[in-house]
């Protein structure tokens, strides 16, 4: 085995078609939209070389700035809450439930599976108002108040999306959880219990630090996906209402697709790029801290 | 380890640089001006691009290829090819930029000007040059062609709809209420008051594609200030921050905060819309023309076709503009591809011309801006009382974003949910539209 993998030719031949399609799939489409973030124009219009003013308009256009914050606080209030609510059904399937968990496990992954297009459909009738009021406002209206057309408020819209994202996602971190909860030995609890630790001690002492890794890898994979949040705000409601929902990715589609401008919406996409690099590494570092206490 | 650093630097930077020679030599920005002689060569099949939401117009080729066209057909058969509507810009910029665009091709409105990227590179075929060549000029309607021209700034589109726009009513409940045709926006204003006291929605509002809603403001804008205020502001003799362009957004405002749309207008879409109109639970519905295909369906006009009107959108008291000015549109832009017209393109373009007129209103009541050639008989009411409509125009008006750049129509549009809940006051929403036409210029 060890003259096989010392022979650089058997290495070249097993690893070179992996490695080719990586390249031209991943790596070539990754520095071509580098680049092209320092050309204006379309493959139709031709590109114009602009150095570094594609950067300069980022910083200083309203509906970048916006989008960008769109993108963070979706990401910040998204990933708060899927891993509270994972990590709570995780608790409540190793403590409470045990054994029986099965079922409700499956049903509340089960959102998980759906399109997320179809997801966003689903709350937009729910939530809507008018000729065919959804059930939410039926339930408002029930209890004597008025009506409300949640999607006509930026405030509204990101709450539905909010709620969509936790829905449909919470049962996937609450599996992901479980299993690193599994993880923790019996004995361990066990003694903790004799030595008079229940309740909430129990979990923030015993079973938060020991599950910590398998945390801190939800938080960087939730943080990541949610910061890329694009086809749920997309059908919910177009990012609007105006903009005050768009985040960077659906700027970036918009501005790539929509208004034929490939080179600004690769600098978008770049920023983008930063951004989740920015929040990985600040994650990774407080987190190796963490674990090394 | 410094090294090996370094070395990494050096590759990534050699990348960045083959990455940008590549670019740049793909940049090859051909210089041919707009004009478009056709000195093209026939492809192998008469392809047509359309939009997957206009299923009427690919039906409509394929009744022509098997009937009136059937020779053209046999010499350069019709392949027919569907796009969605949102991704028309992008999917026709690639096919561009590779050489691979089809004959006959559904385009975006700022393309084909000639400085969008279509005309500025001569990608798009001058119909009147050749109409004119093949001696059926006369088979557009000048109407219709003056609407394409002033869209588009040249004659590059086909007019395979010519659409009117305005204020469909349902005649029963104007009797029921004592109302009459509103002349003057007050009059609208006070009538939608009434008959929102009296349980109906004013107006059945697609907010949700919000164009109807940016028309009204654009409406306003032509009422008050004349046919020319949008070209105005495009030309930068105005802007739209003035106070009268304002006051055409505040008005706006005004109907959506009184109720005037109806409960949740923002998230209601089109097809809702005109069910609340065709079933009579609102009274009136700003629309095209295009709206006939609905009325004449008897599955979905429930409120009868002897009960729905048309009229224009009312004049504003001491405004420029007259209430006879129908705003007028000619469809999504069709052009054709130079490169491809050759004479048995040509032969397809006249029999299309000839020929697409009647065969539109006698098989789904379509109004084009084609002349009709052939008696049509037993038009539907709603359909002859549009054409007659039609026919009577002397002066015609575009819409609020027509001469906008793509970005600023987006915006327009979708910023004016913000403004019909409040949430943006009528100066900001002016003012943001006004820097981004000054940003795209």
């Amino acid at each position: 085995m060890k003259r096989v993998f010392g022979d650089r030719k058997t290495i070249l031949i097993l690893l070179g078609p992996t490695l080719v399609i990586y390249v031209l799939l991943k790596i070539v489409p990754v520095m071509w939209s580098l680049g092209l973030s320092f050309f204006d124009g379309n493959s139709l219009s031709g590109f114009t070389f602009t150095g570094f003013a594609n950067f300069g308009r980022f910083f200083t256009d309203p509906i970048a700035i916006q989008s960008l914050w769109v993108s963070i606080i979706f990401a910040l209030l998204a990933t708060g809450g899927q891993i509270i609510l994972g990590y709570l059904l995780a608790l409540l399937y190793v403590f409470v439930l045990r054994k029986g968990s099965a079922f409700i496990r499956t049903a509340v992954f089960f959102p998980m599976v759906l399109p997320t297009v179809a997801v966003a459909l689903l709350f937009r009738n729910l939530v809507s108002v008018g000729q065919n009021q959804g059930p939410i406002n039926d339930i408002i209206n029930l209890f004597g108040g008025k009506s409300v057309e949640f999607l006509a408020s930026s405030v509204g819209t990101m709450a539905v999306a909010l709620v969509m994202t936790y829905w449909s996602s919470m049962g996937f971190y609450a599996v992901l959880l479980y299993t690193g909860l599994l993880d923790i030995p019996d004995e361990v609890i066990e003694s903790a219990r004799l030595d008079g630790a229940n309740g909430l001690r129990l979990v923030r002492h015993i079973v938060v630090p020991l599950s910590m890794p398998i945390l801190i890898s939800s938080i960087i994979f939730s943080f990541n996906s949610t910061l890329k949040v694009f086809d749920s705000l997309l059908a919910l409601n177009n990012g609007g209402p105006g903009t005050s929902t768009t985040p960077l990715t659906l700027y970036m589609f918009q501005t790539a697709f929509n208004y034929s401008d490939y080179g600004y919406a690769s600098t978008i996409a770049l920023m983008l790029t930063i951004l989740c690099l920015l929040f990985t590494l600040a994650i990774f570092r407080s987190s190796s801290r963490k674990a090394e206490a | 380890m410094i090294t090996r650093r370094s070395r990494r630097t050096l590759v990534a930077v050699s990348l960045a640089a083959v990455t940008a020679v590549t670019l740049a030599a793909c940049s090859s920005g051909s210089g041919a001006s707009s004009g478009n002689a056709a000195s093209g060569k026939d492809p192998k099949a008469f392809t047509v691009l359309t939009a997957n939401e206009n299923p009427t117009l690919t039906a409509e080729l394929k009744e022509l290829a098997s009937g009136a066209c059937s020779a053209e057909n046999k010499a350069l058969p019709l392949k027919s090819q569907t796009v969605a509507q949102a991704d028309v810009v992008q999917k026709v910029t690639l096919l561009a930029s590779q050489n691979a665009l089809p004959v006959h091709f559904i385009a975006g409105t700022a393309m084909v000007t000639p400085s969008g990227d279509l005309g500025k590179n001569g990608l798009v075929l001058n119909y009147e040059k050749e109409l004119k060549k093949l001696g059926v000029w006369d088979d557009i309607l000048p109407g219709a062609a003056s609407t394409v021209t002033s869209v588009y700034g040249q004659m590059v589109s086909l007019p395979y709809q010519y659409n009117i726009e305005g204020i469909w009513f349902n005649k029963k409940i104007f009797d029921k209420l004592g109302l009459s045709e509103p002349t003057t926006f007050d009059e609208l204003m006070a009538d939608a008051g009434k008959i929102k006291d009296a349980g109906y929605t004013p107006f059945a509002t697609d907010g949700k594609d919000a164009w109807p809603v940016t028309r009204l403001i654009g409406d306003y804008i032509f009422r008050s200030m004349g046919p020319d205020a949008m070209k105005d502001v495009q030309d930068g003799k105005a802007k739209l921050t003035d106070a009268k362009y304002v006051k055409a957004a505040a008005a706006i405002q005004q109907m959506a905060q009184d109720g005037y749309f109806g409960q949740g207008f923002v998230s209601t879409d089109a097809a809702t819309a005109t069910n609340a109109f065709l079933t009579g639970k609102a009274a009136m519905m700003y629309d095209g023309s295009w709206l006939l295909s609905n009325i004449n369906d008897k599955s979905q006009d429930i409120i009868g076709s002897d009960n729905v009107g048309l009229m224009p959108f009312p004049a504003v008291a001491g405004g420029k503009g007259s209430i006879d000015q129908w705003p007028a549109n000619a469809g999504a832009a069709m052009a054709m591809n130079p490169k491809d017209y050759g004479p048995k393109v040509g032969q397809w373009l006249k029999c299309i011309a000839n020929n697409y007129g009647a065969l539109a209103l006698k098989k789904d009541g379509v109004v084009s801006g084609f002349k009709i050639n052939k008696t049509v008989t037993n038009v539907d009411g709603p359909t002859k009382m549009v054409q007659k409509k039609v026919s009577d125009i002397k002066q015609t008006v575009l819409w609020f974003e027509a001469l906008m750049d793509a970005k600023s129509t987006s915006l327009a549009q979708s910023n004016v949910s913000l403004l019909t809940t409040g949430q943006m006051t009528p100066k900001t929403y002016m003012s943001q539209l006004q820097a981004s036409i000054d940003a795209n210029k």
